[in-house]
């Protein structure tokens, strides 16, 4: 009793502080890979997932486009302005065409959509799953004889890796119509010019490119959100935590994978 | 049957269950007893295996829970209602939908027809009107109706074992008498065996033919209810005591 007292008044050092976060992580990682291989079971029950799947992307789809259109037609105005202004007179002007969609589609275009969709779909499904937890709507499932992977975990990933790529390809187009739109009020480059540099350099890899990145993005928000919801602890507290986590979590995620990505899939 | 033998559990360095010896027999209703926070649900959750103990064994008809596999745990646990302390009723989903999906059986979930009828025949057991309190949401229900729409789901599959977590909890002395009723109109028609974990001593001398009180970790005392009232355990004494007194126990 004595020594456990002064255990808890001992002051923690940073080591400990260190050490206990790694532990944490790991047993994350672990449980993470648990959960993925859950859900991989999951998909055997094809009748239980498919209807709720199409319904989940409906709803994504459909919530998210104004959203991520809107910020796409601001991401591709500004490359175009911020491309006129660098412009001194040297270059020719098609190649404002080139830098305009290759910035959208090869980065702006998927990075963005994929930190918007963090924060809309990602906060959604940990915020939908942690309530389920605290309110042991999960374990009723489970009690049930159901499995919680193929109703709710499995429809969720599935929706966000038919919608998210579909968005960014959307978002793709949007950005370039408003770069392509916007360039025309700073600089005096004709339609001709703008497609003759957008498809000089253009190469169909790029749009593949593009659509790979999101399908990894959205394999990412949406099973970090999910596995951040189900291990939601301690009543709304807890879905608060589990929330900003899954966005801060996931967003930091698509960074990491969008150099990966860069590296392997460009470096060619 | 249900056995659990020399079962232990602890959260962190808080020991909830510290080697819990347990049986039910089949066709009886026995009442788990305990003070809040002595691991009542945590023993009721280890029996469907919700949550798998540190130590000790859990058997059901024979099988042990926690060495099934996947699909065979999904088997058993098809035989065993469990009704959630809040209802645990899903959000997203109508009553009717909540209570299709405690029909364990496929072909009969996918068939309209029989879940319609089995929906109807569960809603009007737990003595709720099908046609009002079908198409309502959870969150338009009074506590007490969500209480008994979750009965309704757990008896939708025609289970074997009934285990009820709380469900006076909350509830005020009228709904709490309905629900203790209605558990053992449910044992006595279904013929279910039930575990029903409280804290509500009155309800349940009503309602159990054999009760267990958990406290400190153990199972300090099994028995029948007169057993009880004659017991000189001072544990069995200082629980039922304030219940004693009250005028409601009495009579």
């Amino acid at each position: 009793m004595g020594e456990d007292k002064a255990m808890a008044s001992r002051p923690l050092d940073i080591g400990t502080i260190i050490g206990n976060r790694v532990l944490d992580g790991a047993s994350h990682v672990g449980r993470l890979f648990y959960f993925t291989l859950d859900a991989i079971r999951g998909l055997a029950e094809v009748k239980i997932w498919w209807p709720r799947a199409m319904a989940e992307a409906w709803n994504i789809g459909v919530g998210s486009l104004f959203i991520v259109l809107l910020i796409s037609s601001f991401a591709g105005a500004v490359t175009a302005l911020q491309t006129g202004y660098q412009f001194t007179g040297s270059i020719p002007y098609y190649v404002v065409g080139t830098l305009v969609v290759s910035s959208i589609v090869l980065e702006l275009g998927p990075v963005l959509t994929a930190l918007i969709l963090a924060g809309r779909i990602g906060a959604r499904y940990a915020a939908e799953l942690g309530t389920m937890r605290v309110t042991e709507q999960i374990d009723a499932l489970e009690s049930l004889g159901r499995s919680p992977a193929s109703h709710l975990v499995v429809p969720r990933i599935v929706a966000g890796l038919i919608m998210i790529p579909v968005l960014t390809v959307l978002a793709n187009v949007t950005g370039i119509l408003a770069g392509w739109w916007s360039v025309k009020l700073v600089l005096p480059v004709t339609d001709a010019d703008f497609t003759y540099g957008a498809q000089s350099y253009w190469r169909p890899w790029d749009a593949w490119y593009s659509v790979i990145k999101s399908f990894f993005f959205a394999g990412s928000i949406t099973l970090i959100s999910c596995y951040m919801g189900f291990s939601t602890q301690q009543g709304a507290e807890g879905v608060g935590k589990s929330t900003t986590g899954a966005v801060v979590t996931s967003s930091v995620l698509i960074l990491l994978l969008d150099t990966l990505l860069t590296r392997l899939l460009l470096n060619q | 049957m249900i056995t659990l033998r020399g079962v232990k559990k602890r959260f962190g360095s808080q020991v909830v269950l510290d080697g819990v010896d347990f049986e039910v027999q089949e066709g009886e209703t026995v009442a788990l007893l305990g003070p809040s926070g002595t691991g009542k649900s945590v023993l009721l959750k280890s029996i469907i295996g919700l949550i798998k103990p540190d130590a000790g064994t859990v058997v059901v008809d024979e099988k042990e829970v926690f060495h099934l596999k996947r699909r065979e745990l999904a088997e058993l646990r098809s035989h065993i209602g469990y009704v959630f302390q809040n209802g645990a009723l899903f959000d997203s989903m109508d009553v009717t939908e909540n209570v299709r999906l405690g029909i364990t059986n496929e072909e009969q979930y996918n068939d309209l027809d029989y879940v319609h009828k089995r929906v109807k025949q569960c809603l009007e057991l737990v003595n709720l009107q099908p046609e009002a309190v079908a198409p309502k949401y959870p969150a338009e229900l009074s506590g007490g109706m969500r209480k008994r729409v979750g009965i309704a789901r757990a008896i939708a599959g025609e289970p074997k074992y009934l285990l009820y977590d709380e469900p006076t909890s909350g509830l005020d002395p009228v709904n709490a008498d309905i629900i203790d009723g209605l558990v053992q109109r449910l044992s006595q028609e279904l013929g279910v065996t039930s575990v029903m974990v409280t804290h509500d001593v009155r309800g349940a001398f009503r309602v159990a033919n054999r009760l267990a009180l958990l406290t400190g970790g153990k199972i300090v005392m099994q028995g029948t209810p007169q057993e009880f009232l004659a017991s000189q355990h001072p544990q069995v004494k200082e629980f039922l005591e304030r219940d004693f007194d009250n005028p409601s126990f009495a009579a």
